[in-house]
């Protein structure tokens, strides 16, 4: 069962079509000026709200520990009482300098370490890493705009600009 | 189950859906007893805020009994009736322990697409996009609900269901943008959007001692409500020049406290409407600040400007001049209920925040398009259309 709700904002659908446009624009642009640029070093950095004696560099949690020496890790107190600040870096292969957009188009060699940095904060921060899937929902339409949203969704855990 | 959906630009459906399950220890599965659209609702609808999919389902603002709970769960048990913030925070991270809450670092899983946006992700809200976290929304006869001890609140026995509902969005908004606005006994306040947001920001202002409360819209029966429910002041901004009325309320001095309650989809008579109206449409500006223009406009000099409405992009004209010269402090967020919630509901059990009058329409979940569209269209004086899914 499906009503339109006809008012002017239906005309933004014919002007280029609302989602899909917009969707586009927002993954497309990234937030503006510098909003997706790597730093130069490669490392990836997160605060975590927890002293750093409470971390342990040799005892990451899983997520992290997997990249074994893959990953240089770098733990250091957090300034004004923010806790510490866990930073990890490829040692191989990519420095990770990529854009935004293409952190959610899907071209980022540092994407996978992206999301293992923000699931083990999660895990130091609160014990378990929050699932989303599968949350409740009715019928898919097989539209370019959803098809769009699907992907972007699928590589935001491992996007952004961490 | 059955639940209210999202199935295009201005399309709302009903139609079945899995029923959710508990993923986490700090879930619980809530039944959904009241869910109620909120004017956020309408930037989704119109395709304003990017990022939804066809079948997500509808709903942020909702309350219930507990159903089931996660192993780690302590505050609840089942059988609970429970009011439920709509942004969903940790509890753990800086930002909840600074009390702003709707910034926590981990209630949104897909932090990639506002990082993008905006250089930070913020929280998760439920049914409110993937943007922000893909959470399935309330217009449901269940809901899963994470951080579930931070989240949801036992009802007090003497506040009713009609009341505690508005204690998950509306109130904790109104809360949000007159504390976080620093108003002071004395200050004169201006509320833009007399929805169900600025209403309880009017309210909250009343009670922070504000020597004058000023709500401002068109709509004759919501401006009624403002004077006899919330007991503030109104101005019908199509009959008066407001920064000019404002500016007499006050002195000549212009409100201390501008508060704006509309978001992106203002609406206005004058000849700029049209142009923000068509560049958002082109996708040349994502948003349309006719009231936030007309806040900073009229707001006193070194006074402060907090937007509640909604904003999800850009803003055209924006005027940074008299930001700037006028030593403006300009603010905004997404609420924090979870450090609100407990006073609200005590304020509500003690009749001192009273929000039924907002529940204008109550209907099945079947009623969610006609829902939607009579508070769309503000049809029949509807404020808020809600939904019980027990039918
Ligand atoms: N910050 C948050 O956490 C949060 C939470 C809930 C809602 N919101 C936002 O708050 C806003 C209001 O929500 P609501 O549920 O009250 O919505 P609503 O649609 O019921 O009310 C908005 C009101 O603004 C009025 N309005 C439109 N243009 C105006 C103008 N130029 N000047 C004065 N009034 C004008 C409308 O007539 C309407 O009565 C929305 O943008 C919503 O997204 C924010
Ligand atoms: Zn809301
Ligand atoms: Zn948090």
């Amino acid at each position: 069962m499906t009503s339109p709700l006809g008012s002017v904002a239906s005309l933004a659908a014919k002007v280029g079509g609302a989602v899909v446009g917009q969707v586009r624009s927002v993954l497309g642009q990234g937030g503006g000026a510098g909003a997706a640029s790597a730093p130069a070093s490669g490392w990836l950095a997160v605060s975590i709200y927890r002293e750093p004696s409470e971390l342990d560099a040799t005892a990451l949690p899983a997520p992290l520990a997997a990249y074994g020496d893959r990953i240089e890790t770098r733990i250091r107190p957090a300034p004004g009482g923010k806790g510490s600040e866990l930073a990890v870096r490829l040692t191989r292969g990519s420095s990770g300098k990529t854009s935004g957009p293409a952190r959610l188009s899907g071209s980022d060699p540092n994407a996978d370490l992206r999301s293992a940095l923000r699931q083990a904060k999660q895990l130091i921060e609160v014990g378990e890493v929050l699932r989303v899937d599968p949350a409740s929902h009715g019928k898919r339409n097989a539209t370019p705009a959803g098809a769009v949203l699907e992907v972007a969704t699928k590589r935001a855990p491992k996007g952004g600009v961490l | 189950m059955k639940a209210v959906t999202w199935r295009g630009v201005n399309e709302v459906g009903v139609e079945d859906v899995p029923e959710p399950k508990i993923l986490n220890d700090h879930d619980i599965i809530l039944e959904v007893g009241l869910s109620v659209t909120c004017g956020s609702d309408l930037h989704l609808l119109g395709g304003y805020i990017p990022a939804m999919r066809a079948g997500d389902v509808l709903g942020h603002e909702f309350m219930g009994r507990v159903a089931e709970v996660g192993r780690a769960v302590t505050k609840h048990k089942v059988g609970d009736r429970v009011v439920v913030v709509s942004f969903i925070g940790c509890g753990l991270c800086w930002y909840c322990e600074q009390g702003l809450w709707s910034l926590c670092d981990n209630g949104n899983p897909n932090p990639g697409i506002t990082e993008t946006l905006w250089g930070q992700s913020i929280g998760g809200c439920f049914g409110y996009s993937h943007a922000m976290g893909g959470w399935a929304g309330s217009h449901a006869p269940y809901i899963r609900v994470p951080y579930a001890d931070n989240g949801a609140f036992t009802i007090p026995d003497g506040v009713s269901d009609e009341r505690a509902l508005f204690a998950s969005d509306a109130a904790p908004t109104g809360w949000t943008g007159a504390d976080q606005a620093g108003i002071r006994a004395g200050d004169v306040v201006a509320v833009w959007g007399a929805g169900g947001v600025g209403q309880m920001a009017a309210r909250k202002a009343m009670l922070m001692g504000a020597e004058r409360v000023v709500v401002i819209d068109r709509f004759d029966n919501r401006l009624e409500q403002v004077r006899t429910h919330i007991g503030a002041e109104t101005l019908h901004y199509e009959q008066v020049d407001v920064p000019a009325e404002l500016r007499e309320m006050s002195g000549g001095r212009g409100p201390d406290v501008c508060i704006e309650a509309v978001g992106m989809e203002a609406h206005s008579s004058g000849p700029q409407y049209l142009y923000d109206q068509v560049k958002q449409q082109m996708r040349l500006q994502s948003d349309r600040p006719t009231a936030l223009r007309e806040a900073i406009y009229a707001c006193r000099k070194g006074g402060t400007v907090f937007a509640l409405g909604v904003f999800g992009g850009v803003v055209d004209k924006f005027p940074m001049g008299a930001v700037m010269n006028k030593a403006l402090t300009l603010r905004g967020a997404q609420q924090h209920g979870q450090r609100y919630v407990p006073e609200i509901l005590d304020l509500m059990s003690r009749d001192e925040v009273r929000t039924e009058h907002l529940a204008t329409h109550v209907m099945s979940l079947d009623d969610g398009p006609k829902g939607y569209r009579m508070f769309k269209e503000k049809e029949d004086g509807c404020v808020r259309a809600v939904f019980r899914p027990g039918g």
